[in-house]
């Protein structure tokens, strides 16, 4: 199967999903965001390189956070940054996905950044850039249904190489909702990629996909025995409305059984970190005082989600 | 290719520069190295140049104006400047000078770290060819070198060597 | 006019296969090997190399008539039947409105036989408006021209209600064709429950939302002894229940689309939305039960599922995407591929999509003298590239696209009238 974030040359020209990427493409992206870290320390905390190029947000999906930092890495790398809710404009009015990028594309844009509610958003865009001649144009996933959210998967892969230095020997432990949760497939594609000997997903039969251990990780239900001997431990956004009673019976039923409190976090190695996507839902996924608490890495994921994203922006932006 | 045999050796040439850098340069001057063969450079003057010189290293890679038409290039380096930009006396230290493109970028690059008091530029090599209006300040040895060859400095246990590759 | 087809392989699935030539005169079939008295033909085909069977009967082709004349017209399909070998077809009552009235029903046979190309068998809604809650006028939509009942890919969720309407159906000797789809389990999904569906985070449907409907169906079947042809089977579990429910005794017949024959979900690849079908592609394993099923007789008929879509209902991301895919152009194609693949011999392929198709609409496709001349001439060993340029049919999506397939319909005759010549 063509791999369609791939240009003729084999270089990166769309960030659509970890799977199927070679593992030299992922670390050279983890490589090159690594002198992006250091920008925000300069008085001037921008560089050059997309000076001139008009980076798009479109976001069918409303999602501030998200958008915020693409827009502040776009704007670190010296471009152009227009961002749209599409969710409030061209939809309701009855014009297409395709409608609204070729009307975008007519306006000179260099790169989308798409989030969308439905899986396989991004590729359809990327596809029809490709079939209309315009592969000048590139996309960056920026979330799109239960499929896949990149950036964060490189950006969560950045943190644990900081702090663990590599995967070799690592043990990571991904806890929640991964049924519907885009970070976890990215996280675990990039994590099996790069080698991590053991990536575990810890939740209710309910939470899970089908065939989980597909995807390359063990499945525990009993949260105390998956976090045994982690180095990492991911957690996962619960939504409010999977809480409704068709899921889960309650909030308070889940953090019980699933939040990550000081106790359970002690069955993990000693120097074990944690992350989490944000936005936190303090007291149902994660007990506060692990969230504040000195393992906890949730903040520094958030500046290195900057460098990550100027570093995806520059190498497809670059890409023949 | 001919042999090397007309190029000078490297380590001698180092010693040239310095020697045209002693009681030339503020007593201060920060060394700022170009990445990668500027770097070895930067890092062997302060031995070199007496006065109290600290190093820094800048990689370009984010200011270069070939990106739209080259992309990004793996192996990019965090730019590290451990002194205060702001006021700071400057020589930028480069390998090969030659078409200027690299230190146009790296006194951009500068500029947005603070207002340098002063920059000088000093050079291993000079081989001509210019395409912007940029000299050198201090140069250890001028060559002339046909267009199509690229010249390489590389470093092997500390000692530096010149040579000549085709270019790619 | 009269017909001489000469130098053919006659090919009758039911009463085997002879070098001879065949005679047509009045629509009908006047002879085979030996021409009739007095017969002189007003045209003779050269049917060297080509194969003569009877016309292709697909037992579930999307008219888009009446209310979706955007996505295909009576025009556009007819034509992409004859061009694909079809001589008759029956089409699911899912239009806009459904077929829930006689005068529907009426109108649609009338317009096709105005345009006199593939002969066409309307099923009527089971329940008004597809709604599941009040049973259609049978036995007016009888008489209209139906030839069974259906709910088209519209679950029920009432089984108080399914039961009536087969107590109802078999009182009257009516046929039921119910597609098995649980109307709760796997509601949102858009692909099947598996791997792919997981890799691709698409929701899933669970293949026992299938097999749960049909262990349904078959039960009150066995209680009321309706006419029952199940539909449409995706998975092994289903073809299983079949094969127990047959052994039993159970006179059910049932069918698989075409390309359920060839593809998984593997073939989603990214998010294909050409791949986007109801009932979903299933595992690897599901298919080669289905494969096995067709070749052992448990499942009786292939058919196309033939439902054009335009590209707007295409072009979006997968879950967004109206399901369906063109196939009447393909029925012929893709059901040799099958049998080439299986070692299943030519004529007892064709039965599948001739003889017990026709069957189930009550008629014979038979190369028998007398019977009507319904006939599809093809050349088994042309292969041709499934193409958008290549296809008549306003739908133009298929998974097959770029995809070579044997077997290229030289000649289509309808009641003994070329009504389509390659």
């Amino acid at each position: 199967m063509r791999n369609p974030q791939l240009n003729a040359h084999g270089e990166l020209t769309h960030l659509l999903t970890l799977e199927g990427l070679p593992p030299a493409v992922i670390c050279s992206i983890l490589d090159t965001a690594e002198p992006f870290v250091s920008i925000a320390e300069r008085e001037v905390k921008k560089v050059p390189l997309l000076r001139g190029k008009a980076v798009f947000n479109l976001f069918f999906e409303n999602s501030t956070r998200t958008r915020t930092t693409f827009e502040i890495a776009a704007k670190r790398l010296s471009a152009d940054v227009i961002n749209l809710n599409i969710g409030a404009s061209s939809t309701s009015k009855g014009e297409t996905l395709l409608d609204t990028v070729d009307n975008l594309v007519a306006m000179d844009a260099d790169i989308f950044v798409v989030r969308h509610s439905q899986s396989g958003a991004p590729h359809l865009i990327a596809e029809h850039l490709l079939a209309t001649g315009r592969s000048h144009v590139h996309v960056v996933n920026a979330g799109d249904g239960r499929h896949a959210h990149p950036t964060q998967g490189l950006l969560d892969l950045y943190t644990i190489r900081h702090y663990k230095k590599s995967f070799e020997g690592l043990t990571v432990a991904i806890v929640g909702d991964v049924l519907h949760s885009r970070v976890a497939r990215s996280l675990i594609h990039g994590l099996t990629t790069l080698g991590t000997p053991e990536v575990r997903v810890i939740g209710p039969e309910t939470l899970m996909p089908t065939k989980a251990e597909a995807l390359g990780v063990r499945v525990f239900h009993d949260m105390r025995e998956g976090l045994r001997g982690c180095d990492a431990v991911v957690m996962l956004r619960l939504q409010n409305e999977r809480m409704n009673g068709t899921l889960l019976p309650s909030a308070g039923e889940f953090f019980k059984n699933y939040g990550l409190t000081q106790d359970k976090l002690a069955l993990a190695k000693p120097d074990a970190i944690v992350m989490h996507p944000g936005p936190m839902n303090r007291g149902v996924e994660i007990d506060s005082p692990v969230a504040d608490g000195e393992r906890s890495v949730i903040l520094p994921q958030v500046t290195f989600g900057i460098a990550v994203r100027m570093a995806v922006m520059s190498i497809i932006a670059g890409a023949r | 290719m001919p042999a090397n045999a007309s190029l000078p050796d490297a380590e001698a040439t180092l010693r040239t520069l310095a020697e045209r850098m002693r009681g030339a340069v503020a007593h201060d001057a920060a060394f700022v190295g170009i990445y990668s063969g500027g770097a070895w450079v930067a890092e062997r003057l302060p031995a070199l140049v007496p006065g109290q010189h600290p190093v820094g290293f800048i990689d370009v890679s984010f200011y270069r104006d070939d990106y739209s038409r080259t992309g990004l290039k793996g192996g990019s380096k965090r730019t590290s400047l451990p002194f205060d930009v702001n006021g700071a006396n400057i020589v930028l230290v480069d390998d090969v000078l030659y078409t200027g493109r690299s230190v146009r970028a790296a006194i951009n690059e500068l500029f947005d770290f603070g207002r340098p008091a002063r920059i000088e530029l000093a050079v291993l090599v000079d081989r001509g060819g210019r395409e912007l209006p940029i000299e050198h300040t201090y140069c250890g040895a001028r060559l002339a070198v046909a267009r199509e060859l690229s010249i390489v400095l590389s470093r092997d246990e500390g000692l530096l060597t010149l040579a000549v590759e085709q270019m790619s | 006019m009269n017909l001489e087809i000469a130098n053919g392989r006659l090919l009758d699935p039911e009463h085997g296969e002879r070098q001879a030539t065949l005679y047509v005169a009045d629509g009908r079939i006047a002879g085979a090997g030996v021409a009739p008295a007095g017969f002189r033909a007003d045209r003779v085909i050269d049917a060297a190399g080509l194969v003569v069977a009877p016309g292709l009967v697909d037992i579930a082709v999307r008219l888009r008539e009446p209310g979706l004349e955007y996505k295909a017209t009576l025009e556009s399909e007819l034509e992409a039947a004859v061009a694909g070998g079809v001589t008759s077809l029956a089409c699911p009552p899912d239009t806009d409105p459904p077929l829930d009235e006689p005068g529907l029903v009426e109108m649609l046979k009338h317009r096709a036989r105005m345009l006199n190309l593939a002969h066409v068998f309307p099923v009527g809604a089971l329940t008004v408006g597809l709604r599941g809650t009040a049973l259609t006028e049978m036995g007016e939509l009888t008489e209209a021209g139906c030839v069974a009942f259906s709910q088209a890919d519209v679950a029920l969720a009432d089984t108080e209600l399914l039961r009536r309407a087969m107590q109802y159906a078999a009182t009257f000797g009516y046929a039921l064709w119910l597609r098995p789809s649980d109307p709760y389990l796997g509601r949102t999904g858009v692909a099947h429950d598996g791997e792919v569906a997981t890799r691709l985070g698409l929701a899933g449907i669970p293949a026992a939302a299938e097999t749960i409907a049909l262990a349904t169906i078959l039960a009150l079947a066995r209680e009321t002894g309706v006419r029952l042809h199940v539909c449409r089977l995706s998975c092994a579990q289903s073809v299983a229940l079949v094969r127990e429910a047959k052994a039993q005794g159970l006179p059910v017949t049932c069918d698989v689309a075409v390309h359920h024959l060839h593809l998984c979900d593997v073939d989603i690849g990214w998010f294909d939305s050409n791949a986007r079908v109801v009932p979903p592609f299933r595992s690897t394993r599901d298919r080669a039960a289905l494969r096995a099923g067709v070749a052992d007789g448990t499942i009786d008929v292939v058919c196309s599922d033939h439902a054009p879509v335009d590209d707007d209902g295409k072009q979006l991301p997968f879950a967004e995407a109206e399901p369906g895919v063109t196939g009447l152009e393909l029925l012929l194609p893709l059901t040799l591929k099958w049998a080439a693949e299986e070692g299943v011999s030519l004529a007892q392929a064709l039965a599948r999509i001739t003889a017990a198709p026709a069957r189930l609409l009550g008629g014979t496709a038979t190369l028998a003298v007398g019977a009507p001349a319904d006939l599809c001439l093809f050349d088994p060993q042309a292969w041709w590239k499934v193409e958008r340029g290549a296809l008549r049919s306003q739908g133009k999506h298929t998974p097959f696209l770029g995809l070579e397939v044997p077997g290229r319909v030289r000649l289509t005759l309808v009641d003994g009238l070329v009504v389509h010549e390659a």
